[in-house]
């Protein structure tokens, strides 16, 4: 399924959570092809943010509604409580600011979707234990090249959400196959390779 | 992150080749076109050019909206004539606004003097030239011309409408007023809302034409002579602001135009040479009455400025993609975000764009290939994947004037 439509498995998961009809804000969306899905299957309407051109020219022929913005400079311009889902795919490890972000989040969306890989997993504990940098599906970077500013833990993240205000309504937790796992499920801090987490907004005007 | 500007590219194709320009009569006695202003014109003639095919369907329709100086000729190439029109590179067959598949329609502006109706026009009641009495126009007198000519050609819906600066203020003015009319809308480099700063670039122009002695209030028709001094200012003065201050170094640097320096008042840096040159070959073209209507019709142009404004094309939504370019001083990338902010609060489907450019406003008559790729893309999008809706989730779905504004 993801092989036809280019969706990578967290986004499979992700277009599972959002509700049907939902008005979805895709941050770091680019090629668009998550929102085409949600837009084709679950009647959602929709615009997809992202500072990649090309990637958004292919999205735009997708006809998926495509602003080529800044995550970290240019979230101001969407309106307060202007969408029922936003959207994070892969993207929080990358940005520079990445409360701005959170909070700029929480302030449009009042269900937040937030897919982060861990570098608490065990085979990147086992990396580094043997004195390199992680590599792997969910960190597929040298760290010479790498668009990532930011590497964190499911128990970092999660602290973090708490000290953000937003409330964690679900975890799926993702095997090092991007696939949910029983055991990623049970100790994700090290047996997942990624999460996504379903947040609550808790902002008021 | 610095960005690499796009370059400029050859256009594909052959071009649309020979085209002429035509004539269609939209407004008689019986038919008069009210005006915002609350006048009437009892004679309308508007000229236009097509190029492609109109379907037997009727649904492949493309409208094309000049800026300030346009005319009806976009695309092609007049007889006995080498410059093709203005917008030629990216309308023809292969090319981004392709007519092997779109049927496309470029019309001058009322109150412009290429062949459409305005102050050089003759007034059907006095039979003397309109002058100063053409009455004051608006940005919706344009579109309602244009879809009086979409009428007499047939055409009752587009699939989409194309503008670039002034053009691309008609589009949307169209969009916002007429949605069930055309699919999509394209508003390239243009603004909902101009700054004092461009008033003010606007008023100089129209100030250096008004107090030049030839002008003699307007009356100049009746003379045998024209404010050409002032025109051709305020034709120079327009150009600096359509050009980056890159692209003024990278053009012409502070290079002599005639090799070394020639001190002194007349012409020396190559710059001045160029402007000098631009204003003059202006003159040919263009009436100092239109210039002064046409760009008052800019100052005032406000769409977002009443309650209610997107109510309609919520309604019956249309599909946008704003473009803008990141050296553009004339209407910086903020305008753009103006009018998307506006169109996506309401809940429609809005893409933008900033294409890298080092050409400044003027970009928006280059060929740059992610800028015409992107128009391309957009115009084709299949019929089944274009949104057409808008999400009552959005804060202004109701219409109602977005209170943000107010701080930007």
């Amino acid at each position: 399924m993801s092989g036809q439509t280019g969706l990578r498995p967290d986004q499979v998961i992700i277009s599972d959570l959002v509700p049907t009809g939902s008005r979805v804000l895709d941050l770091g969306c680019g090629d668009g092809v998550l929102l085409r899905r949600l837009m084709d299957e679950r009647y959602c309407l929709g615009t997809g943010v992202d500072s990649d051109t090309s990637e958004l020219l292919r999205a735009a022929a997708l006809g998926v509604p495509v602003l080529e913005m800044d995550l970290d400079a240019d979230l101001g311009e969407f309106h307060d409580d202007s969408y029922d889902v936003v959207v994070l795919s892969r993207t929080l490890q990358a940005v520079p600011r990445p409360g701005r972000v959170l909070a700029d989040m929480a302030r449009i969306g009042r269900l937040l979707i937030v897919s982060m890989p861990n570098f608490g997993y065990w085979r990147n504990r086992l990396r580094l234990l043997s004195g390199h940098m992680p590599v792997s599906k969910d960190l597929p970077f040298e760290w010479h090249d790498t668009p990532n500013v930011r590497y964190s833990t499911v128990a970092d993240l999660e602290s973090w959400f708490a000290e953000a205000g937003v409330d964690v309504l679900q975890r799926i937790s993702l095997g090092g196959r991007g696939r949910p796992t029983r055991a990623a499920g049970l100790a994700p801090n090290l047996l997942a390779g990624s999460t996504v987490h379903v947040l609550g907004s808790n902002w008021t005007g | 992150m610095t960005r690499q500007s796009a370059s400029r590219t050859e256009p594909l194709g052959p071009g649309v080749g020979r085209v002429e320009t035509r004539l269609a009569t939209v407004a008689d006695p019986d038919h008069p076109l009210q005006l915002v202003s609350g006048d009437h014109l009892d004679h309308v003639e508007v000229a236009y050019e097509t190029y492609g095919s109109l379907s037997p369907e009727r649904d492949n329709a493309v409208y094309i909206c000049h800026a300030l100086t346009g005319d009806a000729h976009a695309a092609g190439i007049h007889d006995g004539e080498t410059k093709p029109g203005w917008w030629d590179n990216i309308i023809g067959p292969g090319r981004a606004i392709d007519t092997d598949q779109w049927f496309v329609v470029s019309s001058n502006l009322l109150g412009g003097c290429s062949g459409t109706t305005g102050p050089t026009s003759m007034n059907p009641a006095t039979g003397q030239v309109w002058g100063t009495a053409f009455p004051q126009i608006d940005m919706h007198d344009f579109v309602e011309v244009h879809l009086r000519l979409a009428a007499h050609l047939g055409i009752e819906k587009f699939h989409a409408v194309v503008g670039g600066s002034m053009g691309g203020m008609q589009a949307l003015d169209w969009s916002l007023t007429h949605p069930d009319t055309l699919d999509n809308a394209v508003i390239v480099a243009a603004s909902s809302r101009l700054t004092a700063q461009n008033i003010a670039f606007s008023a100089v122009g129209r100030e250096a034409i008004v107090r030049d002695r030839d002008f003699d209030d307007g009356h100049y028709l009746d003379a045998d002579r024209r404010p050409d001094t002032g025109l051709s200012i305020a034709r120079m003065l327009a150009h600096i602001t359509y050009l980056s201050e890159d692209a003024f170094a990278e053009k012409f640097g502070r290079t002599h135009q005639f090799g070394e320096p020639r001190r002194g008042f007349g012409v020396d840096f190559a710059v001045e040479s160029y402007l000098d040159h631009q204003g003059e070959t202006f003159l040919t073209r263009f009436d100092p009455l239109s210039y002064i209507y046409l760009t008052r019709v800019m100052d005032y142009f406000d769409p977002f400025g009443t309650t209610g404004a997107t109510d309609l094309v919520v309604a019956d939504p249309v599909n946008y993609l704003v473009v803008c370019f990141d050296t553009d001083w004339r209407f910086s990338p903020a305008h753009s975000r103006r009018i998307v902010r506006h169109l996506e609060g309401a809940g429609l489907p809005v893409s933008f764009f900033t294409i890298a450019s080092s050409w400044g406003h003027d970009s928006f008559l280059m060929k740059l290939d992610p800028y015409h790729d992107l128009v391309r893309a957009f115009l084709e999008v299949p019929a089944g994947r274009r949104t057409g809706r808008a999400s009552r989730r959005a804060p202004h779905h109701d219409g109602h004037i977005c209170t943000r504004e107010v701080d930007r």
